[in-house]
């Protein structure tokens, strides 16, 4: 197994401007995380708001720059401050926002959507582009009729989908999912997790995947990684953290998280009817 | 007799195209002291049907129903004088978005204090007192100082607080929550359902628990009633919905949660109707 992902020790602190009358602070988002992914696998960043997890979500894309650690893609080191942010570097690692209403632009049509990424890479001629966008437009489960519309004639399901599959056009390695199910209802986030998952299948994905929605984690990752305050204080396969949450933390998440099974409803009637 | 009893409810919406149907045909009750939850995707007309109670549908909306009453007084025909005195005392509403439903200029001891100043006629120093005693029964530490911050002083969830103690400040008989606790941390969301069970019992309230969110339903409903494209689908004890759903949408959405994932594939919604039968044939009333 090749490990396509790996970071050490990442650390992002952002500077507070300090104005006339406050002195300028550091908020220190991410302390010190460091993990690895192999290829095809799925590691799961849960966390609260505010645990920074997002901020490494940025730092993993190559969005943001971490203020020190070492980030490793496909066994190469990089660091985007001294210019190693190469077209071919960017093709291999993607990202997938959360709010599908907000990560569209409402003025392209979907067809430019999914052409964009192409014109930037250059090299594809027109024809090639327009046939690899409808057939990743069939692989996400839409239609060729999609390609002229624009993102407002789609439900939150839909766009999600368009996201991915603007993701997926230049067929990239490593893909990260900042909370890519929250903002969907119950039966179409059963569908994106679906589709997330055939696609890993066939074109053996890495997935980072932001989460903090447990039962989804436990769902789709084979590893789990908790962030608590910037700092990464469980990481294990899936197996060993659900079964044995060694951190405070994780185990106040596992007990917040509200259980659906008749058992713990009985439970819960019968300390009502107690009281 | 029951607190809020409606039969029958339809709302539609006028649109450039005709009329929309958002509710079809709800029929619900809540008594006193219990929790009904209602459960439903977007677009299942949850949320429409409780704004027709309160009477917060925008005039493009048209509300029938064979009967609607509260505490015995039909809000079918009441004027909107008469309703602005009943909404907001006898029947208060949470919403979904705390930072977006307090007013941000204002500080949320003044949102408070307007509330009792409208409704009970409270004087300014008792206005106070009484918020004091009301962000302390919501948990919010140092109250009194606490009165003087703006919303965007405070974290998402001491915003829903706030709007909680807003909500319990008359001593409501029905507590209307849309929502409450989706736009929050699982933590928090936790301590908020908590807080809204305890004061439902404190007060012997009824509550209207509105929710997408299954796990949501199972910690605090007595009663649930799963809605799906305006029509009533199911109508259920909690502990019977969740062992032995009848009708095919709610297993299906009990399917779909991730945790009761069997094999490699969650089933979805259409895999509950492949055979194209309408959905809402399906309906258990």
């Amino acid at each position: 197994m090749s490990v396509v992902l790996e970071a050490k020790n990442i650390v992002r602190d952002y500077q507070l401007p300090g104005g006339l009358f406050s002195k300028g602070g550091v908020v220190h988002a991410v302390k010190g995380v460091s993990f690895s992914v192999e290829k095809g696998k799925t590691l799961a960043i849960v966390g609260e708001s505010g645990c920074g997890k997002s901020t490494l979500a940025r730092i993993l894309t190559l969005i943001d720059p971490a203020t020190s650690g070492d980030l490793f893609i496909k066994g190469k080191k990089v660091d985007i401050t001294k210019g190693d942010l190469t077209k071919d570097l960017r093709r291999e690692v993607q990202i997938v926002f959360q709010n599908p209403y907000g990560s569209l632009n409402p003025r392209q049509k979907i067809g430019d959507v999914l052409t964009a990424p192409l014109v930037i890479q250059g090299n594809v001629p027109a024809d090639e582009r327009r046939e690899r966008a409808m057939m990743m437009l069939k692989k996400v489960g839409l239609g060729e009729e999609h390609y002229n519309r624009y993102p407002h004639m789609f439900s939150g399901g839909q766009r999600q989908r368009i996201a991915i599959a603007r993701a997926l056009m230049l067929n990239p390695s490593l893909l990260v999912l900042d909370e890519p199910v929250s903002a969907l209802d119950l039966s179409v986030q059963a569908q994106v997790l679906n589709l997330l998952a055939d696609l890993q299948d066939e074109f053996n994905l890495t997935y980072v995947f932001i989460s903090h929605d447990l039962s989804v984690v436990r769902y789709i990752a084979d590893e789990v990684m908790v962030m608590y305050f910037g700092e990464a204080v469980e990481y294990g396969t899936r197996e060993a953290v659900f079964a044995d949450p060694k951190h405070d933390y994780t185990k106040t998440l596992f007990a917040a998280t509200p259980k659906a099974d008749p058992a713990s409803i009985r439970a819960r009637l019968a300390r009502k009817n107690a009281a | 007799m029951a607190l809020l009893e409606i039969e029958n409810l339809v709302v539609e919406f006028q649109t450039t195209t005709g009329m929309f149907r958002a509710v079809d045909g709800v029929s619900l009750k809540v008594d006193q002291r219990e929790v009904l939850a209602i459960v439903g995707e977007s677009g299942s007309g949850k949320s429409v049907s409780m704004l027709a109670v309160m009477g917060l549908l925008p005039w493009t909306a048209k509300v029938t129903a064979d009967k609607m009453t509260f505490n015995g007084r039909d809000l079918l025909t009441l004027s909107d004088a008469e309703r602005r005195k009943i909404v907001g005392k006898d029947i208060a509403m949470i919403f979904q978005e705390p930072i977006a439903s307090l007013n941000p200029c204002y500080t949320v001891g003044f949102q408070i204090e307007e509330v009792l100043r409208f409704h009970l006629g409270l004087g300014r120093k008792e206005r106070r007192a009484r918020a004091i005693e009301l962000l302390t029964a919501v948990g919010i530490p140092n109250p009194a100082e606490r009165l003087d911050s703006f919303p965007h002083q405070m974290s998402g969830g001491q915003c829903q607080r706030v709007m909680i103690a807003m909500a319990i400040a008359c001593n409501p008989k029905l507590l209307i929550a849309d929502e409450p606790t989706t736009a929050l941390d699982v933590t928090i969301q936790k301590q908020i359902l908590d807080l809204l069970v305890k004061l439902q019992a404190e007060h012997g309230m009824g509550m209207i628990m509105i929710t997408h969110n299954m796990g949501v339903v199972a910690e605090t409903a007595d009663r649930v009633v799963v809605q799906y494209k305006g029509r009533k689908m199911e109508e259920a004890d909690v502990l019977s919905l969740f062992e032995n759903p009848r009708s095919n949408y709610t297993k299906a959405l009990l399917a779909a949660l991730p945790d009761n994932a069997t094999g490699d594939r969650l089933p979805t919604i259409a895999d509950y109707f492949k055979d194209g039968s309408e959905i809402a044939g399906a309906a258990v009333s």
